[in-house]
This record gives structure tokens, C-alpha cells and sequence, in this order.
């Protein structure tokens, strides 16, 4: 059973940092439970797998502490921390069969050969590889490797977290889902906790209860895959998360009127109120494409706007359009009048979010 | 999608090949195959011999003892230099100026021409000037490559190591810089020890360099000529006299063109037999065996 906890966790990967840029990790503070499904997502580069890395004791955090049950673990090597880990490409021994593939980590630590096949056989039978146990490992197919790399994490009993980097990279569309599913199955069964690295948000969405969004070396956003969705506490996460993502409008506060360059936008007081009151500039609202009306003829709290294309996605169609020299995405729901080139948009209320310096604010929040 | 139009005139192109190889492995085998067939004792007299010249050959027993020694010399270097070079491949530094340094170290002997590396160790062995035979001498050492043929054998084998195991080891240097830090890391979680990381990923992913290297060092080492010749000149005795230099007295010296034929062809056979039933061995090794049946 292991709780993981990252205290003031920092890393740079040159010895002497000079400046932010140079941390891959930048101070985190973050708590992994037990038994959960976590997915960490995020753009390539942004210190996803030097994390995973990090948890699993295949690097040393420069700063902080990793803590498993409240004990501190940075010098302990892999090896003696209760992890396993599987990688994006499937590490497999090629002269072994699959039996002895799934063997290794059990007969590793000295297990009686009587206790190792049982527990093979157990492994082998949830992941569906029974009917290879004897073929060579080097002969499978990719998502036949990947399977026996998660094999070898199940076998050992005292594997309390597995890690995932990116595990599913090299295995076909079709097969991922497959895959995806089987994972969340051995999580339901084995009470292990799970941490899945990828840059997919479908893929994490499907696989975690939980989603950090990491950006720039932090976690930026820990939350459900709703609580992404509905409100993005960061900028970046309304970007990255959803498709396509949210629309941001740099305003400020003219003449009484929250201003969009020089578009004036039709606001709720509240929120006028939060935009004259903020005492930074850079101020952004966010709007995500999925509540963005369109219509034809000017109505209510609706600004003008000029559509450049529409792109017809089967269920939906996706529509971009200009507004103060800017483009928009918004979604139309399937049978929606066509529009012509001349529209206006109107931003449902209670879904524009405040961002202040690249961060949500709770509108009204006084 | 089959739309392909049969063409003769395609041969064509295979045309520059088949002259280049012509030139470069059918022409000149076929001059040994017919010289091996003859016997050619001037321009206008030549008879047909048939097997004749190879029956002698297998039957020449200084030959046959050749052929054990050539045998012997090639099995004991591989079995030092193939363990010897994987050795020197992993202890060698992985990244930095150290791994530049050590490889271009180690390439050195690899530089010099065959003879010259006889020369050197001539030298090197010789009781009064050279560094290892003096040394020898003054520990009280009787070692002496003309008069005894231990003494031959042995520093024939020392200088084909000295010579050809950085070839093996640079060879898996490379094999091992390709292995992906991955599977270190799956290890490591596996808690596998060193010998198991060993035994199951760098032994493994070393295979096919390994093949390469045992090929190319049983091909050198069964064609040695110019080191032992230029050192011990097959001395003493006969105790280090091996293949080719027996041919090269046979063929240049004697200029018995027909037997010299025979023998260079058996020779070659040898070689190739050799060298393919160890390929396949090895090739067929890596396969799946189906334990009941179906795969």
C-alpha cells in the first residue's frame, strides 16, 4: 500500500540551474492516494516522464522529497521501492519466452518455482497471453510485448504503483482501446495505484479518475476529466484540453465596458465588476467552442462576426470565425441551419471564465 | 494491382552486375578450377587429370597436419578474443572525451599493415634487443619463438589478439551503445542482477555483431599468412606453418599449379562450409520452437 507524496519537489537536469528554464520539474507539491487511477497530461517537453522518472527512483529529485507512506525514498534506487514501470517502446528479454518473461521479477527475488508458476499462469491469464506462454517473446507482435511489460509489473505481489510512460504509443488505434480497457480492469481488480504519463487527452480521460495537467514543469491542474473540461483553472489546460480547445479573448476596461479591442463585449455585471477591479492587465476571457452560439440575425448579448469556414465533422460541425482580427472556433450541433458570412455570436453567461494572469478567477467570488 | 508487363529486355539491366561479378569472383575462380583439373606443363602440352590432383592434396599428410594446426590456431583465438572483446566492450566508457579517447586507443593495432605487425613483434621477441624477450630472458624465462615451438605458438596467438580483439571489441561497443537505456531501467525494476542484465539484454542484443565478428575473425584467422610468416617463417620445424603459407610455397615456390588449384579450391570450400553451417546455426537458434506442434 503506498500513498506517494511529492514535497517542494524541483529538478534540473544541469548541476548548477541559473534560472526557471533550467528545471524540468519546478516546485510541486502533490499527493498520489492509493489504489487510484491517475493520468499525468501534458505537451511533450514538459517534464511528464522526468516526474514519472523521478516517482519510480530512476532519477533524484535536485529539491524535495518523494514520500511513499510518509517516508522519504529519494536515494532509494527502483529496486527497492515497490514500483513497476512500463515504458513507451515494450521492453521485453528476447531469448525468453513469455513464461519466462512474466518469471523474471518473481525468480529474481529467489522465489520457490512452486509459487511462480501459479502466479504466471494467474497474471497470464487476466492480460490473455495463456495461449503464448511458450512462443519467444522477441516474436510477438507490439501490443503482445507491451502486455508482457505490464505482465511483469502484475506478477510481483508487492508492486504497489505501476507507472506508465506513454505506454501505448506503438500499438494500433484499434488495439489501444483494447489495451486501455484491460488496464482499467487490472486497476479495478489488483487495488494498485496507477500513473498513466501520455500527451492524449482521450487517452487520459478514458484511463484516470484523476488528471494532473502539467505545463512548463507543474502541475497546473488536478482534477477530474469534468472538472478540466468545465472549468480550466489555467489557460493552458482550456487549451490543451477539449477539441478544439477554449477560445481566449485579451479585454480590458474601457469606458464601462469590458473591451475586446475595440469590440465591446455583452457581459454580466458581475463580471465587468471583476474585470475593472483586477489590478494586473493581463486579462483574459475564455469561452469554450461548445458554447458559442451562432446565428444569423443580431440578438441579445450577441457580438458581429465573420465566418470564415465551416468543416463538417460527422456528429458536429466545427466553425471558424473572425472577430477584432482573431479567430474563434465555435460548435455546431449537427443540423444547424447554414449560416452565411455575415453572423453574430452570442457567449452563454455563466460559461465565459475569468482568467488573470493566465490563472481562473471565480467570478463574483466577493 | 497486378499490373506488371513481362519484358525480357528487363535482363538487361541485371547486365552491369553480371559483368562486374564476372570479373571479380567467376573468371578468376574458373582459371583455379581449370588449373585444378590439369595438368599444364607448357603452352602446348596439357593433359586432363581429373580428381587426381585433389586425392593428393587430401592425402598429403603434411597438409593434413597443416589443416589441424590452421583449425586449432582459429578456434583458440576466437576462444579468446570473442569473450576478451564483449570484456573490453563493457568496461569501456560509455560517453565524454574518455570514450573518444579509449576507442582511438584501442583502434590502433587495427592500423597497422599485416607484415609490419610481424616486424614489430620479431623485434619485441628477440633475446637481445626486443623489450619481451630480454624481459623473459633476464627473469630467467628460457623463451626462444625459433627453437621452441610452445614459445611459437604462443606469441603467434598473443599477436593476434593484440592485433584483432579491438576489432570484436569495437564491434560491441557499438552493439552495446544501441541498446535502449529502457531496457537498463525495466531491469533494474525486475531487480535483475548484473549478470542477468548480461545474460538477457546486452548477450542478446548482441547477437548479430557477434555473428559478424565470429565470422570475419574465423575468415582472417584461417587466411593468416603475413604475420607468422614475416615472425617465425613457419618454425620452427614445420610447428606454425599453416594453410597458406603451405600454398603460397606450394603454388609460388614450386609453381605446381595444379595441385596449388586443388588445394586453393578446397580450401575455399572449407571456409565457405564452415562459415554457412555456423550462420544457419546460429540464424535458426533465434526461432521459435513450437514445443506441441503449430506455432
Amino acid at each position: 500500500m503506498a500513498e506517494i507524496t511529492l514535497k517542494g519537489l524541483a529538478h534540473a537536469y544541469t548541476k548548477t540551474p541559473t534560472g526557471a528554464a533550467d528545471y524540468a520539474i519546478r516546485h510541486m507539491d502533490h499527493v498520489w492516494h492509493q489504489g487510484g487511477a491517475y493520468a499525468l497530461l501534458g505537451p511533450s517537453g514538459c517534464g511528464k516522464s522526468t516526474l514519472l522518472n523521478i516517482i519510480s527512483g530512476l532519477l533524484e529529485p535536485s529539491d524535495g522529497d518523494v514520500l511513499f507512506d510518509g517516508h522519504r525514498v529519494n536515494e532509494l534506487p527502483p529496486e527497492e521501492r515497490n514500483i513497476a514501470q512500463v515504458f513507451q517502446f515494450p521492453v521485453i528479454y528476447d531469448t525468453m519466452t513469455v513464461f519466462d518473461n512474466l518469471a523474471f521479477p518473481l525468480r529474481n527475488m529467489n522465489t520457490p518455482e512452486y509459487r511462480v508458476k501459479p502466479k504466471v499462469l494467474e497474471v497470464a491469464d487476466i492480460l490473455e497471453l495463456t495461449p503464448l506462454l511458450w512462443r519467444k517473446a522477441k516474436n510477438l507482435t507490439a501490443d503482445e510485448k507491451q502486455k508482457v511489460s505490464m505482465g511483469r509489473g502484475l506478477v510481483r505481489d508487492d508492486v504497489t504503483a505501476i507507472l506508465f510512460d506513454e505506454p501505448l504509443t506503438v500499438i494500433d488505434p484499434q488495439l489501444k482501446w483494447k489495451l486501455r480497457r484491460k488496464l482499467k480492469e487490472i486497476h479495478e481488480r489488483f487495488n494498485i495505484t496507477m500513473i498513466y504519463v501520455t500527451h492524449d487527452q482521450l487517452e487520459a480521460s478514458t484511463f484516470a479518475d484523476k488528471i494532473a495537467v502539467m505545463y512548463e514543469g507543474q502541475v497546473v491542474q488536478f482534477g477530474t476529466p469534468r472538472e478540466l473540461f468545465e472549468r480550466p483553472a489555467h489557460t493552458f489546460v482550456g487549451y490543451f484540453i477539449g477539441s478544439p480547445g477554449m477560445n481566449f479573448m485579451a479585454v480590458e476596461y474601457r469606458a464601462e465596458q469590458v473591451m475586446f479591442g475595440a469590440q465591446p463585449l455583452p457581459v454580466t455585471e458581475q463580471l465587468k465588476r471583476d474585470v475593472a477591479g483586477a489590478t494586473s492587465t493581463n486579462i483574459k476571457l475564455g469561452i469554450r467552442p461548445e458554447f458559442i452560439t451562432i446565428s444569423t440575425s443580431s440578438m441579445a448579448d450577441s457580438v458581429p462576426i465573420q465566418i470564415v469556414s465551416v468543416q463538417d465533422l460527422g456528429t458536429y460541425s466545427l466553425l471558424t470565425f473572425k472577430l477584432n482580427e482573431q479567430t474563434f472556433k465555435a460548435r455546431l450541433p449537427e443540423g444547424h441551419p447554414p449560416v452565411s458570412e455575415q453572423a453574430y455570436a452570442h457567449f452563454e453567461h455563466a460559461k465565459v471564465a475569468l482568467y488573470i494572469d493566465e490563472y481562473l478567477v471565480e467570478i463574483g467570488h466577493e | 494491382m497486378n499490373n506488371k508487363v513481362p519484358n525480357n529486355r528487363a535482363w538487361l539491366l541485371v547486365l552491369p552486375m553480371l559483368v562486374l561479378v564476372a570479373f571479380s569472383a567467376v573468371i578468376p575462380l574458373m582459371t583455379v578450377v581449370n588449373y585444378s583439373v590439369q595438368d599444364v606443363l607448357g603452352p602446348n602440352a596439357r593433359f586432363f587429370t581429373g580428381t587426381e590432383w585433389f586425392q593428393s592434396i587430401l592425402n598429403n599428410s603434411a597438409l593434413q597436419a597443416a589443416f589441424l594446426r590452421q583449425i586449432s590456431f582459429s578456434l583458440i583465438i576466437l576462444a579468446i578474443q570473442i569473450p576478451l572483446g564483449i570484456g573490453i566492450a563493457l568496461i569501456m566508457p560509455k560517453r565524454g572525451w574518455q570514450a573518444s579517447a579509449v576507442l582511438i586507443l584501442i583502434t590502433l593495432p587495427l592500423l597497422i599493415p599485416w607484415n609490419v605487425v610481424g616486424s614489430i613483434w620479431q623485434i619485441f621477441t628477440r633475446g637481445d634487443i626486443g623489450l619481451m624477450g630480454w624481459s623473459l630472458r633476464e627473469l630467467g624465462i628460457n623463451y626462444n619463438i625459433t627453437r621452441n615451438a610452445g614459445d611459437a605458438w604462443a606469441t603467434i596467438i598473443l599477436m593476434d589478439v593484440w592485433h584483432w580483439t579491438p576489432l570484436v571489441a569495437m564491434l560491441c561497443y557499438s552493439g552495446l551503445r544501441s541498446i535502449p537505456e529502457a531496457y537498463y531501467q525495466a531491469a533494474r525494476i525486475d531487480r535483475a542482477s548484473k549478470w542477468a542484465v548480461f545474460r538477457y539484454i546486452q548477450l542478446p542484443k548482441l547477437t548479430n555483431v557477434l555473428v559478424i565478428a565470429v565470422l570475419l575473425r574465423f575468415m582472417h584467422s584461417f587466411m593468416i599468412y603475413a604475420e607468422p610468416f614475416v615472425l617465425t617463417g613457419g618454425g620452427p620445424g614445420s610447428s606454425t606453418t599453416f594453410l597458406s603459407q603451405s600454398l603460397a610455397t606450394m603454388a609460388i615456390g614450386q609453381q605446381d599449379l595444379g595441385p596449388s588449384a586443388a588445394f586453393s579450391l578446397i580450401y575455399f570450400l572449407v571456409i565457405l562450409l564452415v562459415s554457412w553451417v555456423f550462420y544457419t546455426t546460429i540464424m535458426n537458434m533465434q526461432k521459435d520452437k513450437p514445443p506441441h506442434g503449430g506455432a
